[in-house]
């Protein structure tokens, strides 16, 4: 009835919509408060392109996708992991911490690193998964307040005299930096070192799609998204699978750090980035909670907190991208159904050409 | 010659890859009872759903009273005086008949305030007039099926509707109920209102129905009456051949037991019967028939041989293996088979592919199942197979279930189910919404699997069902077994009182 490409450029036509409606969007706010808004696209897509930015955008996306693919893993089953945030600040914070403590060859330096970071943060979400199955209370609700917990606890541990010290020259308070044995080692592009660990993260997503398409295990988390009930019925743990998929989240949420803490910092500070949560979540549905569609979105997420970076420089408000981006996700979901609606007028057309041929063991018997 | 009450005229209405309705024209008389007949998938839902509002035909007008209507949503269906009852309800389980009744049609009296009295007055005096008695104050969730689609009938009428519309609204009653509706109807019409139905159950058209159409691959084919025609000549004109005659059983229960509980008893759940002291041996090549008037211990039992709910006492034994601590998923691998009672909360995907679909509660067996991985190729193989031996009306497998006609979902899963070699088959009102010959077509495929040595429990509120294909029947009532009873020496009649309880067997 259609072949596969056309089914995958029917994908692509609802992000495309939503961005180019972003973009006009943009340019309307720019207009309006005076600016000329074609230089400044121009100067904001020039600087973006730039070998420097490209590989910037590609170690940013790298800590996106992670969050996006943590969201994702949580959305599949109908679960709001809003605690990706509290989850990946406490696991780098312990794997940084750890890492600094060992003396440890390098491949499992770094294996350890990555080892506690995953297990903090599935730990740490694995508290909302199980307050959540025995005793019902939405891991909305526990997740955010693990959040604020989380903060607690590193403003706590975070001081001099306990697991951190003042930064010699700085106001910054960190932990004691990781030895170069515990780096993961990147690669120079265009005189520009990106994260060894991007591979990593790519691995990653291909092994997620594996996990949902090729698997039983991921058979019944999609079918337990789709309806709890059945997939009860079918020999699904309904428990057993929602606190299952609330700690993959959650160790995936542990490595959002990672890339930074192995690739650059080699430390925790109080100037560590933070506030991904959000961002893993906006990312996910912008992809549709496909890990392809997920890497899209942490591309160009990425691609436009980079290149909004020249904004100040040409004396425009920097919040025109948040605003860009927040457009993004809203219309890349109305986008998602007017192409669906499409779709489905277009299989109708077909039918009715069909119609005198008879349909293959339908309608005309 | 007053114009007609609803007339439809060359509706035509689209889905991917099906037209569900070809140029239909449908003419209603006002003050008659109409009955809209044919196959699984034939277009009569979509029909009805048009009408409502709830679908918006691709081409084709619709008259009320002989005016013109645009109708895109169910608020104008409402206001043209339209109302339909649904196969599948509609209440909010958690909210009172009254609180139902008035959703989203709140009468405000002072200061904006809904007025409980005047709306509990009226649904008191609808109940009287037409005799629909009904407990404005009962909780949804505590009525049982027949005084649920009392509820949503004077919801109906409580809108105003002059033209009532319910779909398949017998399929789910028990005889009983069953008569009491049609009584319900007729009175109806006597008042004036009309009356559009859909069945599948072609005696009990002949008995109320003033007029017949019949659908076809989504057109109407036939206009008739009841005095000329007979229920054979109609199943014919529905199917458009010669209905498959249904084979004669032949008896060969092995003594291997196939499913049993001993004493057991289970706490209950809500508003569930619970289940006390109950033995049940089903034997290979057995079919143990279960009547018992909805909401007396069945879905305990369901849940209960499932491993949804483990019993408070006593054992469940599959085969020889004791399973009574046993997770769902290792009974489904023990070889447990389950055609659900309820197709979309139980068993389907509804926002899957049909092969998706067809690996759910079989992720676990082969062909689908290769160790930690699923065969996608073989289950898309499968699902072909059982689409062709079902006969499943679909385009294709790539379809999502949604697109289904409620008795082709029926279909595919009962095909579903009866794959891959069960040892123990719970059907649950196996043939619930879909028409005669796919009917006989799951009679005889059950009594296949009987001879094939699966032991098979049937659930089913059809007492010719019952008597027709069961071996044994018992008799379930307040969560116990009080009767058991063989099939051929017993009448539907004999039958329904010892569900009641009116016969102590
Ligand atoms: N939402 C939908 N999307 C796609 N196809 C649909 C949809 N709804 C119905 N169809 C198709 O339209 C046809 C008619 O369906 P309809 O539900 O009207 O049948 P029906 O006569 O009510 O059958 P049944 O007796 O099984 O309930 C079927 O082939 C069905 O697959
Ligand atoms: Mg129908």
């Amino acid at each position: 009835m259609e072949t596969r490409i056309e089914r995958v450029l029917l994908q692509l036509i609802a992000p495309v919509v939503a961005i180019f409606f972003a973009a006009l969007l943009a340019a309307a706010i720019l207009h309006f408060t005076g600016a000329d808004a074609g230089s400044v696209l121009g100067e904001v897509v020039a600087f973006g392109t730039t070998p420097a930015s490209l590989v910037a955008v590609v170690n940013k996306a790298t800590t996106f996708y992670l969050a996006g693919i943590a969201g994702a893993i949580g959305f599949r089953m109908l679960l709001f992991n809003i605690g990706i945030d509290g989850q990946y600040r406490l696991a780098v914070f312990f794997a940084a911490v750890v890492g600094a403590s060992v003396s440890l060859p390098p491949v499992l330096h770094v294996t350890l690193i990555i080892v506690v970071a995953m297990a903090v943060g599935a730990g740490w979400a694995a508290l909302a998964g199980y307050i959540k199955v025995t005793r019902g209370v939405s891991e909305v609700i526990s997740t955010i307040m693990l959040n604020a917990v989380a903060t607690g606890i590193i403003a706590y541990l975070l001081a001099p005299g306990r697991l951190a010290e003042r930064a010699a020259g700085s106001n910054n308070i960190r932990t004691t930096p990781i030895p170069p044995s515990g780096w993961f080692p990147g690669f120079e592009v265009a005189g520009k070192e990106v994260f060894g660990f991007t591979l990593v993260a790519a691995a990653l997503g291909i092994g997620f799609w594996i996990l949902l398409n090729r698997t039983r295990f991921g058979f019944e988390l999609r079918a337990s998204g789709l309806s709890l009930r059945a997939a009860a019925v079918s020999g699904v743990n309904s428990k057993r699978m929602i606190f299952v998929t609330m700690v993959m989240s959650g160790a995936m949420a542990g490595l959002v750090g990672i890339p930074q803490l192995l690739g650059s910092s080699h430390q925790y500070g109080l100037d560590f980035p933070a506030g991904f949560g959000f961002t893993g979540l906006a990312i996910a549905i912008l992809g549709r909670n496909h890990p392809l569609g997920v890497a899209f979105g942490a591309l160009l997420w990425a691609w436009l907190e980079r290149s909004s970076q020249i904004l100040d420089l040409l004396g425009v408000s920097r919040e025109i991208v948040t605003i860009m981006q927040a457009t993004i996700v809203l219309s890349v979901v109305v986008a998602y159904e007017v192409v669906r609606r499409v779709n489905v007028r277009r299989q109708q057309k077909l039918v009715g050409r069909s119609e005198h041929v008879g349909i293959e063991n339908g309608a005309t018997a | 010659m007053p114009a007609p009450a609803i007339e439809l005229r060359g509706i035509t209405k689209r889905y991917p890859g099906v037209v569900a309705n070809r140029d239909v024209n449908l003419r209603v008389e006002s003050g008659t009872a109409h009955a809209v007949i044919g196959e699984n998938g034939a277009g009569k839902s979509t029909l009805m759903n048009i009408l409502y509002g709830m679908v918006v035909p691709d081409e084709g007008e619709i008259l009320v009273e002989g005016t013109p209507i645009p109708m895109s949503s169910p608020a104008d269906a409402i206001a043209a005086g339209i109302g339909m009852v649904h196969q599948h309800f509609k209440l909010a389980d958690n909210l009172t008949v009254l609180e139902n009744v008035i959703l989203g049609d709140e009468p405000t009296g002072r200061a904006g305030r809904i007025d409980f009295e005047a709306a509990r007055a009226r649904i008191v005096e609808l109940g009287d007039h037409y005799r629909i008695p009904i407990d404005p104050e009962a909780l949804v969730a505590d009525l049982s099926v027949g005084n649920r689609q009392r509820g949503e009938i004077i919801t109906v009428l409580y809108r105003g509707a002059r033209v009532l519309i319910l779909d398949e609204p017998t399929s789910v009653l028990v005889p009983q109920e069953v008569d009491e509706l049609l009584k319900n109807l007729r009175r109806l019409t006597g008042e004036g209102l009309t009356v559009i139905f859909i069945s599948h159950k072609l005696d009990e058209v002949l008995t109320v129905a003033d007029e017949i159409t019949v659908m076809r691959n989504a057109r109407t084919v036939a206009h008739t009456r009841p005095a000329e025609i007979t229920s054979r000549e109609l199943a014919q004109l529905m199917v458009g051949s010669e209905l498959p005659t249904p084979e004669p059983r032949t008896v060969e229960v092995r003594s291997e037991v196939g499913l049993r509980l001993e004493s057991v008893s289970t706490r209950g759940s809500g508003h569930e019967t619970s289940l006390s002291d109950i033995d049940l041996t089903v034997r290979s090549g057995e079919i143990v028939g279960i009547a018992g008037v909805e909401g007396n211990g069945q879905s305990e039992l369901i849940e209960t041989i499932l491993g949804l709910t483990s019993p408070v006492a006593g054992r469940v034994l599959l085969g020889t293996e004791d399973v009574t601590e046993a997770a769902t998923s290792i009974r489904r691998r023990l070889g447990l088979s389950y055609i659900p009672q309820d197709r979309h909360r139980e068993a389907l995907l509804l926002d899957a592919t049909l092969w998706e679909n067809r690996m759910l509660g079989h992720q676990m067996h082969p062909p689908i199942n290769r160790g930690v991985w699923i065969d996608r190729k073989a289950a898309r193989a499968d699902t072909e197979q059982i689409v062709a031996d079902s006969d499943v009306r679909t385009p294709s497998i790539e379809v999502l279930a949604s697109a289904l006609s409620g008795g082709n979902q029926q279909k595919l899963i009962v095909g579903r189910e009866m794959a891959g070699e069960p040892r123990v088959l719970i059907a649950a009102h196996p043939t619930r919404g879909v028409d005669v010959g796919a009917q006989a077509a799951i009679w005889t495929r059950l009594s296949a699997v009987r001879r094939a040595g699966v032991a098979v429990l049937l659930i089913s509120a059809d007492l010719e069902e019952l008597i027709g294909i069961s071996d044994r029947i018992l008799v379930i009532l307040r969560g116990r077994f009080v009767g058991e009873f063989d099939p051929a020496a017993i009448g539907p009649e004999d039958l329904g009182a010892a569900m009641t309880g009116a016969d102590a067997a």
